[in-house]
């Protein structure tokens, strides 16, 4: 029973993380393009900022 | 659009680092080809320090070395020859279009998703304890605590949207839809907690954060809708380009913002611009087409001193125009105006979600406090009663409400958009499911807006081409047209507000006004272009704005829908009565200011007509925006576009039609949502008063409930092609 304690916290913290990695995804701009960004990985120059609007 | 040799700084953004940033709207970019390509093309223009394109809203972001004097021209005319049609953003709209509410919704769902998720973890075995198997209250509570840390924080965040709506509401003396959420979202948490810290068996801690997660999906497709809507209609208007030709002192023109003229700066209107603000013409004579405006399709000629109001088609020689008005305060000021006031009328429409939850929410908090009052009174102690109380709350969900009008909204535009009929918000889909009567323009909707060659002989129309062809005026181009290809006249020249005249065989030739060709009088009522060669008999060509070729059938199925149909022109009665006639039209007035276009559409609305109202020119946007619901053609002006709810891109008239057949569908559809949710309610409010519920069945009557009307929702696309 007392895994319980250890696992509930531990399994919270890697969902945390999973969230705290889609915040950084939606603050950096990586739903404003969807269609240019599938496009860019078929294009030969190397795309030094993906998804941000401004270069 | 020919900017190459013109100016453009004024479109230049201040950037960090000293450099300039400038928007332009490119066209037709689909693949990483047409990608690479613009890119490449934008980045090797002079002055150009980096290019970047948004294939999504097909926006070109370009960084110039300098802000001062940096000149997007180059830039254009280079994407231009690259292939793709481009044009640059006012910089204020730019920077207007960034989507800050959209990023906060998308993390609220986020955050609700990641609640609602993770607080599973905790409740299955508190369900597993419901059904018998073996749980300790020790145990029992620490899932409660857990379930709480995780809850709590995520349904405070993620109710921020709906607390805040809510609380605008309530200062204004209302209850919206946000309401009895807050309300319930906030009791559920505050019964949760006092329960768990006595130990008692049912917290719905999952159900708080549940709740909040099925009502942000409705909530963020809703703003996507009219994100994206908002979006195109910015494209249209911005391909419209509102570039005025201000001419400096030094006689350079530059072109700048319509909206930084001011009073007495001299602006080039040429052939084939429309006249960016009111002004009186200084130099140069033309004619122009003032349909836009007034809606009168016969081209009026003009010299020095004349006035021309912005919206005027200037179709044959360049003028030159002294503003008297700036953008804002012109004689538009007064459209202006109107439009405005009608855009008021309209945001006191109340939604159908709002109209639902103004009935449901006296009756649910009224079940609410009676099952806490009733529970008390006999005999169940204060804290059980609460805890009724609550689950009536939570289990009569406003799920349906908030969840079933945004997704039945959205399938509905969506299958509107993939016919490229633009619907700029949901409510404009619910206002256009009760119009009754429907008001159409003539000029521009109901015929083509432009003239048309009426049969003449054949040997006539190839005589006048060669000479027709090399003019830029409607009538000549009518006139081309209907000759096909062939040769171009010699030694033409083009005199404006005239006509052409060169060479034909040797001999000399004349198109134009009868003045000009014949030396002699008009005649008759149709527009009219007279063909002269030395030694022949002229020859008179008449034109006329034609139908539009489904104008009959639109008119038809209008009527066969129980809608009447009213024509409301600003022309003559001569061209209005020929064409109503023709489409089967059997109302109809014709001559009207755009004033008295509003007092018919108030009229019809006093007499408790729901008014849609189909327009394209500036003498309708008034209207437009005072009408119940209203609709514009993609080739209207902006202030047209921006008055309506509807823009169809496509050139099919039918497209309104099909319109209020997909808004009556969704209609329909959204009342059977709330029919549903309402049997649904009569069912579990009793269950919760009785005290049956327990967080398992919480749980699964409220997706269960979500779930259903989110698939009836969506049988809005599965019901194949056609309303």
């Amino acid at each position: 029973m007392n895994i319980v304690l250890l696992l509930a916290p531990a399994s919270l913290l890697i969902a945390l993380v999973s969230l705290g990695a889609f915040w950084w995804t939606v603050r950096s701009g990586q739903y404003d393009d969807p269609d240019g960004d599938a496009a860019r990985i078929l294009v030969h120059d190397y795309d030094e900022t993906p998804g941000d609007d401004a270069p | 659009m020919t900017v190459i040799d013109t100016d453009l700084s004024a479109f230049v953004a201040a950037a960090p680092e000293g450099r300039g940033r400038v928007e332009l709207l490119v066209r037709g970019a689909r693949c990483a080809a047409c990608l690479s390509k613009i890119e490449h093309a934008a980045a090797q223009a002079p002055g150009v320090e980096a290019a970047r394109l948004n294939l999504t809203t097909g926006k070109l972001t370009v960084i110039l070395r300098t802000a001062r004097g940096g000149n997007p021209g180059p830039v254009i005319a280079a994407v231009e020859a690259a292939g793709y049609p481009c044009s640059p953003f006012d910089p204020g709209a730019a920077l207007a279009a960034q989507d800050a509410e959209g990023r906060r919704l998308t993390m609220a769902l986020a955050v609700a998703a990641f609640g609602a998720g993770n607080v599973m973890m905790f409740s299955v075995p508190v369900w597993a304890g419901v059904f018998g198997q073996e749980l300790t209250p020790v145990t029992r509570m620490l899932m409660y605590w857990f379930s709480a840390l995780v809850a709590t924080p995520c349904a405070l965040y993620a109710g921020m949207p709906f607390f805040q709506s809510a609380w605008r509401s309530l200062r204004r003396g209302k209850a919206n839809m946000d309401v009895p959420i807050t309300i319930a979202v906030l009791l559920t948490l505050i019964v949760s907690f006092s329960e768990t810290i006595q130990g008692g068996p049912h917290a719905y801690f999952d159900a708080a954060v549940t709740l909040l997660f099925l009502l942000l999906i409705g909530r963020w497709l809703d703003h996507q809708l009219r994100i994206r809507a908002q979006g195109a209609a910015r494209d249209l208007i911005a391909l419209q380009a509102p570039i005025a030709r201000r001419i400096s002192p030094d006689g350079l023109e530059h072109g700048v913002p319509t909206g930084e003229i001011a009073v007495g700066d001299r602006i080039a209107v040429l052939p084939g611009d429309r006249a960016p603000i009111d002004g009186v013409v200084e130099s140069g004579a033309s004619q122009i087409d003032n349909a836009l405006i007034t809606g009168e399709t016969t081209p009026v000629l003009i010299g020095s001193g004349a006035t021309i109001y912005a919206g005027a088609l200037n179709l044959s020689g360049r003028l030159v125009v002294r503003a008297t008005a700036r953008s804002e305060d012109s004689t538009l000021a007064n459209i202006a105006r109107l439009v405005e006031a009608g855009a008021q009328s309209k945001s006191r429409y109340v939604r159908l979600a709002d109209r639902a939850a103004s009935l449901y929410v006296p009756v649910v908090h009224s079940l609410a406090l009676g099952a806490f009052l009733f529970g008390w009174a006999l005999g169940l102690g204060p804290r059980e009663a609460l805890l009724r109380a609550a689950a009536v709350l939570i289990v009569t969900c406003p799920c349906a409400l908030g969840l079933a009008v945004p997704a039945v909204q959205v399938a509905a535009c969506g299958r509107l958009f993939r016919r490229r009929v633009l619907v700029k918000s949901g409510a404009a889909l619910e206002r256009l499911a009760e119009a009754d009567v429907v008001v159409l323009d003539k000029t521009g909707v109901l015929t083509e807006g432009r003239p048309r060659l009426l049969p003449a002989m054949p040997a006539d129309i190839a005589a006048a081409a060669p000479l027709a062809r090399a003019s830029r005026h409607p009538l000549a181009q009518a006139l081309a047209r209907a000759a096909g290809p062939g040769p171009v006249a010699e030694e033409v020249r083009e005199v404006a507000g005239q006509g052409v005249e060169g060479r034909l065989g040797g001999r000399g030739a004349r198109l134009g006004r009868a003045g000009f060709a014949t030396g002699g009088e008009p005649t008759g009522a149709e527009t009219e272009l007279w063909f002269a060669r030395e030694g022949d008999a002229p020859i008179r060509f008449a034109f006329a704005d034609r139908l539009r070729p489904d104008a009959v059938r639109t008119v038809s199925a209008l009527k066969a829908r129980g809608l009447a149909v009213l024509v409301l022109s600003g022309d003559a009665e001569g061209p209005v009565a020929r064409a109503v006639e023709a489409s089967g039209v059997a109302e109809w007035r014709a001559g009207l200011t755009p004033i008295d276009k509003v007092a018919e559409v108030e009229r019809l609305a006093r007499a408790g007509h729901k008014v849609a109202m189909v327009g394209d020119g500036l003498n309708d946007a008034a209207a437009l925006a005072k009408a119940h619901v209203s609709i514009a053609p993609g080739t209207a002006v902006e202030a047209s576009q921006s008055a309506a709810d509807l823009v169809f891109e496509n050139d099919r008239l039918m497209s309104i039609v099909e319109a209020i057949d997909v808004a009556r569908a969704a209609r329909g559809r959204a009342l059977e949502n709330f029919g549903f949710s309402a049997l649904y309610n009569i069912i579990a409010a009793p269950v919760a008063i009785l005290g049956l519920v327990n967080p398992f069945l919480a749980a699964i009557a409220m997706s269960a409930s979500s779930i259903v009307v989110t698939l009836n929702a969506l049988r809005m696309n599965w019901a194949g092609g056609r309303a």
